[in-house]
C-alpha cells in the first residue's frame, strides 16, 4: 500500500531532484552538472568498482576514531556522572570542547602526527568524543533517585547498583550521544579527507575538481551524505527498537 | 565539588589544567606545547597586527552573514512548516537529512559555484546553522495552544498578524534556544570553512603560522577563537534560560 | 505492650535537613502482624520516618529496632514498596519482581518460580515476559508489591502505594490489602495522605502533624475490622473515626 507520507516523500524527492535538473540545464554555473550526469557518473563509478574502494579508504578513520571514542567517551563519561570530584576536574574541557570550533586544530595535528591515518583518526576522536562524554555523564548523573532507592532496600551492592541500575537505566541517552558521536565523526572523517592528505572518497572529490569532471564530484557528494544519512537513520531505529519503552530510563 | 566545605565553582578546574599547561610547557615536553606564558605573551604581540585583526574582522562578517541568514530563512520556513501539514511533509524529510549530513562535504561544491571567497563561507555558516533552527521554530509552533490562535481568529486577527503576533511569540522558546544551538554550529561551520578555502581569515592565519612553525602564534589564535566561543555560547545560554519562565507557565 | 510484640519500634528519632527539621523525638512501636498507618497533610515527615525505618536515609539522631535488633541500612527484613513503582524499564515483569532475590544470588530458576507463584498471587499471571511500559499503571504497582512479597520480608514498607493510579483500582488494591493482611503473617507499614484510606485498611493509625513533625494521636479502630470488605464503608465507626480525623487536621490545611 502506498501511504501518504510515501507520497509526499517522492514527490518531494523529485521536486527537488527536478529543479536540481532543470536549474542546471538552463545554464546558470558551468560547474553545476544536471542531476542526471551526476547520477551517471555514480552509476559509472559504482560499476568500475572506484566508490567502493574510495569508502573502504574513508570508512577506515571514522570506525576506528568512533571505536576509540565509544570506549574512552563513556568510560570518562560514567565516571564523570559517579564521581563528583571527577566531573569538576575533567566536565569544563569537554563543555569547551562541545562549543569550540574543534577543526581548527587541524593544522597542529598535521603538524604532530603527519598526514597519515594516525592523523584522521584523531580528527575523528576529537569530533566524536565531547558529545559521548557530556551525554553519558548526564544520563549517569539523571538515573531516577527511585530506582537507586529501589535497589538499596533490596540490598545491592554498590557495584551491583552501578551495574544493574545505573548503566542499563543511563544507556538509552548514552547510545543517543553515540549516534551523535558517529554523526560528528562523519564531518570530521570528510574534513581529514579533504585537508590532510585526499584519499578516499575526499580524493574523488579534490581529484574530480581540479579536472573538472564536475558530475563525478557531485556524484562523490551525494553518496557520502546519502550514506551518512542512512546510517544514521538506521542507527536511530536500532535505538527506537533496543530502547521500547525505557526512553526516558523509567516508568511511573 | 567541596574542599573544606567550601564549594568550588564550575570551571575552577580550569586553573588546575592551566597550570599543568605551563609546567609541561616549561619543561619542554613537546615543540608542539609552548607554556601558556610564551603563548598570552605572544598574543599580546599579535592582537593589534593588522593580519590578526583582518582575520577576526572577516570570520566575524561570514559569521553574522551566515548566521543572520539562517535566522531570517529559518524562522520563516520553520513557522510554516509548523503551520501546514502539506509543507511540512514535503519539507521534512530535506530538513532532517541536511541536519545530520556531514556538511563539510558540501564546501567543494560551494567553492566551484561561489568561488573561494565570503560568499562561500557565509553559505557554509548558514548551512550549519539553519536546520536545526528551523526544527526547533517547527517544534515551538507545532506545541503552540490551539485555543491561542482560536482566540486570535475569534477577535478578527488576519494571517499575516497571527503570524507575527501569536506564532512567533508563542513559539519563541524553542526558537531561542534552536538559535543557540545554530550559533554553536554557525562558529564550527565558519573555521570548518576558512580551513578549507584557506585563503580568508582564520584559515589563512592557520596556514601562515604552520608552515612557519610558530606554535605560540598558532595557539594564542585557537586559545582566543575558543574563549570567543564558549562566551558566546555561555551568553546565549543565559539569554535562553530568560525564556524558560515562558515555556513552563503556558499551558 | 511488651516489646517483643512489636515488629518495628522508633525510639527519639530527629532528622534535620540543614537547618530545617523534618522530625523530632519520634517514639512509635509497630504491632507484629498487623497494618501501621502514618497518616498526615504532606510535609508532615511521614515519608521521611518510613525512609529511616528503611534504612535508605539515616537519621539525625535516635533509633530503629526491628525485632529488637537496631537497624541503620537496609536489610533482608524490611521489603519497600514504592510510590512511583520503581520498576525497571529494561525488565520484564519476571526480572523486575526476581530482582530483590537476584540481589541476594539466589540462583535464576529457583527465583523465577518464586517470582511466577507472587505474580500469580497479585494477579498478573500471563504477564510475565510483558515489559512495564506494555502495563497500566495499577498493573505496574501490582509488580512491585510482588517484588516485596518475593523477598518474603517479615516487614513491609509501603510508601503511599496506590496514590498513583485511578480511583477504582485503588478501592480494589484496598481491599485486596485487606487480605494480605489477614493471611500473610507480616507487618505493615504504610504511608497515607487519605484519611479514609488509612481508617479503611488499618488496625493502627499514627497521625503525625508538621511543623515541627510529631506523633499527635494513635487511633486503633477496631469495631469494624472483621467485617466483609463492602460493608466497612458502610459502617459507623468507620464514618464516624474518618470524621473525627478530618476535624482534628483541617486546621493543618492551607
Amino acid at each position: 500500500m502506498i501511504t501518504r507520507s510515501l507520497t509526499l516523500k517522492l514527490l518531494s524527492a523529485f521536486l527537488i531532484f527536478g529543479a536540481w535538473e532543470i536549474s542546471s540545464r538552463a545554464g546558470i554555473n558551468y560547474a553545476f552538472p544536471t542531476f542526471l550526469e551526476s547520477m551517471s557518473a555514480l552509476f559509472d563509478m559504482t560499476v568500475s568498482g572506484l566508490i567502493f574502494k574510495a569508502y573502504a579508504e574513508t570508512l577506515k578513520p571514522l570506525v576506528v576514531g568512533v571505536l576509540i571514542s565509544t570506549f574512552i567517551g563513556v568510560g570518562i563519561g560514567v565516571w564523570v556522572g559517579l564521581s563528583e570530584k571527577f566531573d569538576w576536574l575533567v566536565s569544563p574541557i569537554f563543555i569547551i570542547m562541545q562549543s569550540a570550533p574543534l577543526a581548527a586544530l587541524i593544522p597542529l595535528i598535521i603538524m604532530a602526527y603527519g598526514i597519515g591515518l594516525t592523523s584522521k583518526t584523531f580528527v575523528v576522536c576529537i569530533m566524536a568524543m565531547p558529545v559521548i562524554v557530556l551525554n553519558t555523564s548526564c544520563a549517569v548523573k539523571n538515573t531516577p533517585s527511585s530506582l537507586i532507592e529501589m535497589s538499596r532496600s533490596f540490598l545491592a551492592s554498590e557495584r551491583e547498583v552501578i551495574l544493574k541500575i545505573i548503566i542499563p537505566s543511563a544507556s538509552p541517552v548514552i547510545f543517543a550521544g553515540l549516534r551523535l558521536g558517529v554523526s560528528a565523526g562523519f564531518i570530521g572523517a570528510i574534513l581529514a579527507e579533504l585537508k590532510i592528505t585526499p584519499t578516499g572518497v575526499g580524493d574523488i572529490i579534490s581529484y574530480s575538481r581540479m579536472t573538472a569532471d564536475y558530475p563525478s564530484m557531485y556524484a562523490a557528494i551525494f553518496s557520502i551524505i546519502v550514506l551518512a544519512v542512512i546510517f544514521l537513520n538506521v542507527l536511530e531505529r536500532i535505538e527506537k527498537y533496543l530502547f521500547a519503552g525505557n526512553d526516558k530510563g523509567y516508568i511511573s | 565539588m567541596r574542599i573544606f566545605g567550601i564549594k568550588l565553582p564550575n570551571m575552577t578546574s580550569l586553573i588546575l589544567w592551566g597550570l599543568l599547561w605551563e609546567l609541561l610547557g616549561q619543561m619542554e615536553v613537546s615543540f608542539f606545547l609552548p607554556p601558556l606564558t610564551s603563548i598570552f605573551s605572544t598574543l599580546l604581540e599579535i592582537y593589534h597586527t593588522k593580519a590578526f585583526i583582518r582575520a577576526l574582522v572577516e570570520t566575524a562578517q561570514a559569521f553574522l552573514g551566515g548566521i543572520t541568514s539562517a535566522v531570517v530563512i529559518g524562522i520563516p520556513v520553520g513557522i510554516f512548516m509548523g503551520k501546514n501539514r502539506f509543507i511540512d511533509e514535503l519539507l521534512l524529510p530535506w530538513v532532517n537529512m541536511f541536519m545530520s549530513a556531514p556538511l563539510t562535504a558540501l564546501v567543494p561544491v560551494l567553492m566551484v559555484l561561489f568561488g573561494f571567497g565570503l560568499k562561500s563561507i557565509i553559505i557554509t555558516t548558514t548551512l550549519f546553522a539553519i536546520w536545526i533552527i528551523i526544527l526547533n521554530t517547527r517544534a515551538g509552533v507545532m506545541q503552540i495552544n490551539r485555543s491561542l490562535v482560536d482566540m486570535a481568529n475569534s477577535f478578527g486577527a488576519s494571517p499575516t498578524e497571527a503570524f507575527f503576533k501569536i506564532y512567533f511569540w508563542a513559539a519563541l522558546p524553542e526558537i531561542i534556544s534552536g538559535i543557540r544551538i545554530g550559533f554553536i554550529r554557525a562558529v564550527k561551520g565558519v573555521i570548518i570553512g576558512q580551513l578549507l578555502i584557506s585563503i580568508v581569515g582564520f584559515g589563512s592565519l592557520f596556514e601562515l603560522y604552520s608552515s612557519r612553525f610558530l606554535m605560540s602564534h598558532f595557539w594564542a589564535v585557537i586559545l582566543v577563537l575558543f574563549a570567543l566561543a564558549f562566551t558566546l555560547s555561555e551568553l546565549l545560554a543565559m539569554l535562553a534560560k530568560r525564556f524558560d519562565y515562558y515555556a513552563s507557565k503556558r499551558g | 505492650m511488651n516489646s517483643n510484640q512489636n515488629a518495628v519500634s522508633v525510639k527519639g528519632i530527629y532528622k534535620n535537613y540543614g537547618d530545617v527539621e523534618a522530625l523530632r523525638d519520634m517514639t512509635l512501636d509497630f504491632p507484629k502482624g498487623q497494618l501501621t498507618s502514618l497518616l498526615g497533610p504532606s510535609g508532615c515527615g511521614k515519608t521521611t520516618l518510613l525512609k529511616i525505618i528503611a534504612g535508605l536515609l539515616p537519621a539525625t539522631k535516635g533509633e530503629v529496632y526491628v525485632n529488637d535488633q537496631l537497624v541503620t541500612t537496609p536489610g533482608p527484613d524490611r521489603a519497600f514498596v514504592f510510590q512511583d513503582f520503581a520498576l525497571m524499564p529494561w525488565a520484564s515483569v519476571i526480572r523486575n519482581v526476581a530482582f530483590g532475590l537476584e540481589l541476594r544470588n539466589v540462583n535464576k530458576s529457583e527465583r523465577e518460580d518464586i517470582a511466577k507463584k507472587y505474580i500469580n498471587q497479585v494477579g498478573l499471571g500471563g504477564f510475565e515476559n510483558s515489559f512495564p511500559h506494555e502495563l497500566s499503571g495499577g498493573m505496574r504497582q501490582r509488580v512491585g508489591l510482588a517484588r516485596a512479597l518475593s523477598v518474603d520480608s517479615p516487614v513491609l514498607l509501603m510508601d503511599e502505594p496506590f496514590s498513583a493510579v485511578d480511583e477504582q483500582t485503588r478501592r480494589k488494591f484496598q481491599e485486596d490489602l485487606l487480605d494480605l493482611v489477614k493471611n500473610e503473617n507480616k507487618t505493615f507499614i504504610f504511608v497515607t495522605h487519605s484519611i479514609e484510606e488509612a481508617v479503611y485498611v488499618s488496625d493502627q493509625i499514627a497521625i503525625l502533624l508538621p511543623r515541627p513533625s510529631r506523633v499527635s494521636e494513635i487511633i486503633r479502630p477496631s469495631g469494624f475490622r472483621n467485617k466483609d470488605a463492602d460493608s466497612i464503608r458502610k459502617d459507623s465507626e468507620y464514618l464516624d473515626t474518618v470524621e473525627g480525623i478530618w476535624k482534628s487536621l483541617r486546621s493543618y490545611v492551607e
